[in-house]
């Protein structure tokens, strides 16, 4: 999970990093109060939107007063920053600024380790630092077992080429983003800039952090907290509810199958045979699982089936764990589970079933007899079949 | 001789008596796995159908001299379930768990690699098979049977759908080695290992978005492996941003992507198929020339 700026530095806050107060507002009056809260300003206004160059979009503005934060906020309140529409500003105090340094701590999957990177060089994109000043972006990796205490935290600022005079307060702050990182489980924290005041402070003017969704169940109370649901496809939060893994996509056949891969490799199958049919594409990902029942098939053609976009459906099935006849008794089931909830099937519904007891699992589902429900034996024909059934429906 | 998992292997199940872990102890059974025992050190002194339980993963090897451990535990204790195995240097440790955070699979990763006794396949992995020989994990036994393909795939179903499209030819091993950020084997691991099988004639290589790690293996099979790959990738119409089932399945911004990977492949000669059942097509073709 991504988070926005103000939760980042609600986080470093937390565990003692230094940063800016800052108050978060959605409406221009707020804004106001907010910068008196502050003391009345100066106060930085800027857009809390998950994307970056939010400085350039026109998202970042310097307030001298509460009159100039309200109309500002006024300005970037509903503004449009690639893609993403403002719903709420944040006010922090504005911090005099000496220098301008970067540092992240990261996940490195390459590695299978961490790696922290740093910079004296920053106030600038860390894409755009890596490619013009390679040499002054320095990458140490972390051990996870070892992990960062102050020796190591010195070694990376002293890496990274920190002011000697800035450094023993660098070293401070980089021991407690790596106590962010570890504590709440992040799989990236990065600070930029983080800045050095002319009275030799260091403090963290920015934040991002991507937060591990597998550890969830850890940190319950946070993930929750922070969740924006409003920004969710209400598809995706009513899949999330029912505990499935659902994405949204832009296209118009759903899809339905078992395992991450597969379902990964239906989409493209079907974005392929769509090229031939007026080009119509997946509408979205959704895995049921290894072993799913006819309650999670049922749910899940539910999800689909709600989706206006949806013209066909593909259930793309490999019988493993779960043999063909168990899975096509389950579709059976869960086609009269809908109709019980009042949802009876009005899509046509392409199924492809193969692997163990595939044969038997055909029978089954044709013995069914839906008018609806139509089989093709492999996933490229299978595919072609709901592409063409798709575009053929938009006629 | 198959890599990793023969007819001599001894295997063991960390979680045997979870809903998980005694279904799938059955089926490794069926299969022909000789699964040894099972670890709970609150079930220590049962046993499940005659499999006897042990407390620890330590007094599970020394008594049955196991040298495969699979983990069915939940994702907030596999850590120190995977821990335990690599302090007793159990030579093969797999780890099935889907969900586990990726700091733990971090810590124990490197906790492991420094070590240097335990190799460590997954986590949220299907785990692998030596079709005929042994099972260690989750993959459908009766799907395929033995030959002479060695098989490598972050893909649990689409490396069943492999095994069954190309059944007439055989495996000599399957390895799933996960679909999280952070795994223990990887897709090089694999390559090294069926390029130096002299039971292994050529490869199947199943990729997904995500990370960088098909590219690298193209690299390694230029280097490196002599044996015919054919190679597929998932994920060519995944959106950017957003997690495709797999923990490490995401495209951000532009790296991770399946074009990406495909190109890397194909630079190195490696074919690579547009669908599962072409590159099956294609692994037939080389097989059978």
């Amino acid at each position: 999970m991504d988070l926005f700026e103000w939760q980042a530095k609600e986080l470093f806050a937390k565990h003692g990093v230094p940063t800016t107060r800052q108050v978060v507002v959605s409406t221009p009056d707020q804004a106001a109060q907010a910068a008196e809260q502050l003391g009345g300003g100066p106060v930085m206004v800027k857009a809390q939107v998950k994307a970056g160059g939010r400085g350039k979009a026109g998202g970042v503005k310097f307030a001298p007063d509460a009159d100039a934060a309200r109309r500002h906020a006024e300005a970037i309140l509903g503004m449009d920053i690639k893609g993403h529409t403002v719903h709420t500003v944040l006010i922090s105090e504005a911090a005099d600024i000496g220098e301008e340094y970067y540092f992240s701590f990261l996940l490195d999957r390459a590695n299978r380790a961490y790696l922290a990177m740093c910079s004296a060089e920053g106030g600038m994109e860390i894409e755009q630092l890596a490619v013009e000043k390679p040499d002054a972006l320095a990458r140490v990796p972390v051990d996870p077992v070892a992990g960062v205490d102050a020796a190591k935290a010195r070694e990376i600022v002293t890496a990274g080429n920190i002011p000697e005079a800035v450094r023993d307060e660098a070293v401070d702050v980089v021991v407690k983003l790596w106590e962010v990182f570890t504590a709440e489980e992040a799989t990236l924290v990065e600070v930029n800039p983080l800045v050095r005041t002319p009275d030799d402070r260091v403090l963290a003017l920015d934040g991002k952090v991507t937060l591990d969704d597998n550890a969830d169940f850890r940190h319950r109370d946070v993930h929750d907290a922070y969740r924006d649901v409003s920004a969710t496809d209400p598809l995706e939060v009513q899949a999330k509810e029912k505990g499935l893994n659902y994405v949204k996509l832009d296209g118009v056949v759903g899809i339905i199958g078992n395992g991450a891969g597969l379902v990964m490799s239906t989409l493209d199958v079907v974005a392929y045979a769509g090229e031939k049919h007026g080009g119509v594409k997946p509408a979205n990902f959704l895995d049921i699982g290894g072993g799913a029942s006819a309650e999670v098939m049922a749910n899940g053609l539910e999800i689909i089936l709600s989706d206006p976009a949806v013209r066909s459906v593909f259930v793309n099935v490999f019988g493993g764990i779960t043999a063909c006849d168990a899975v096509a008794n389950g579709i059976v089931q869960a086609l009269q589970m809908l109709e019980s909830r009042g949802e009876s099937l009005t899509k046509p519904l392409v199924v492809r079933l193969d692997g163990n007891n595939a044969a038997e699992g055909r029978r089954i589902l044709s013995e069914a007899g839906n008018a609806l429900v139509e089989q093709v034996d492999t996933m490229d024909g299978a595919a072609d079949r709901v592409a063409q059934l798709a575009h053929g429906s938009a006629a | 001789m198959a890599i990793w998992l023969t007819e001599s292997s001894k295997v063991i199940v960390q979680g045997i008596t979870g809903a998980e872990g005694t279904k799938h102890t059955r089926r490794m059974v069926a299969s022909g796995t000789n699964v040894v025992g099972g670890v709970n050190p609150r079930k220590a002194g049962s046993d499940v159908d005659g499999i006897p339980v042990f407390a620890t993963v330590e007094e599970a090897r020394k008594e049955t001299g196991a040298d495969v451990s699979v983990v069915f535990v939940p994702p907030a204790f596999a850590k120190d379930a995977a821990i335990e195995a690599v302090d007793a240097e159990m030579p093969l440790l797999v780890v099935i768990t889907e969900g586990i955070p990726v700091q733990d699979s971090a810590y124990f990763y490197n906790y492991s690699r420094e070590r240097g006794t335990t190799r460590i396949v997954g986590p949220n992995c299907p785990g692998l098979i030596s079709p005929g020989k042994s099972n260690a994990g989750i993959i459908p036994a009766d799907i395929t049977k033995p030959g002479r393909i060695g098989l490598v795939s972050k893909s649990g179903t689409l490396t069943y759908q492999m095994m069954y499209e190309l059944r007439d030819i055989g495996f000599s091993t399957c390895v799933g080695i996960g679909g999280d950020p952070v795994i223990g084997t990887t897709h090089i691991d694999c390559l090294a290992a069926f390029q130096a099988d002299d039971e292994t004639d050529a490869i199947v290589m199943i990729g997904e978005i995500g990370g960088d790690a098909e590219e690298r293996a193209a690299d390694f099979i230029k280097a490196n492996v002599t044996k015919p790959v054919v190679g597929y990738v998932a994920g060519f119409t995944a959106p950017e941003g957003k997690t495709m089932g797999h923990a490490g399945a995401i495209v951000s911004g532009s790296s991770g992507t399946a074009a990406a990977k495909q190109e890397a492949l194909e630079a190195v000669g490696v074919r690579v198929g547009k669908t599962p059942s072409e590159t099956a097509r294609l692994m037939a073709e080389i097989v059978r020339a």
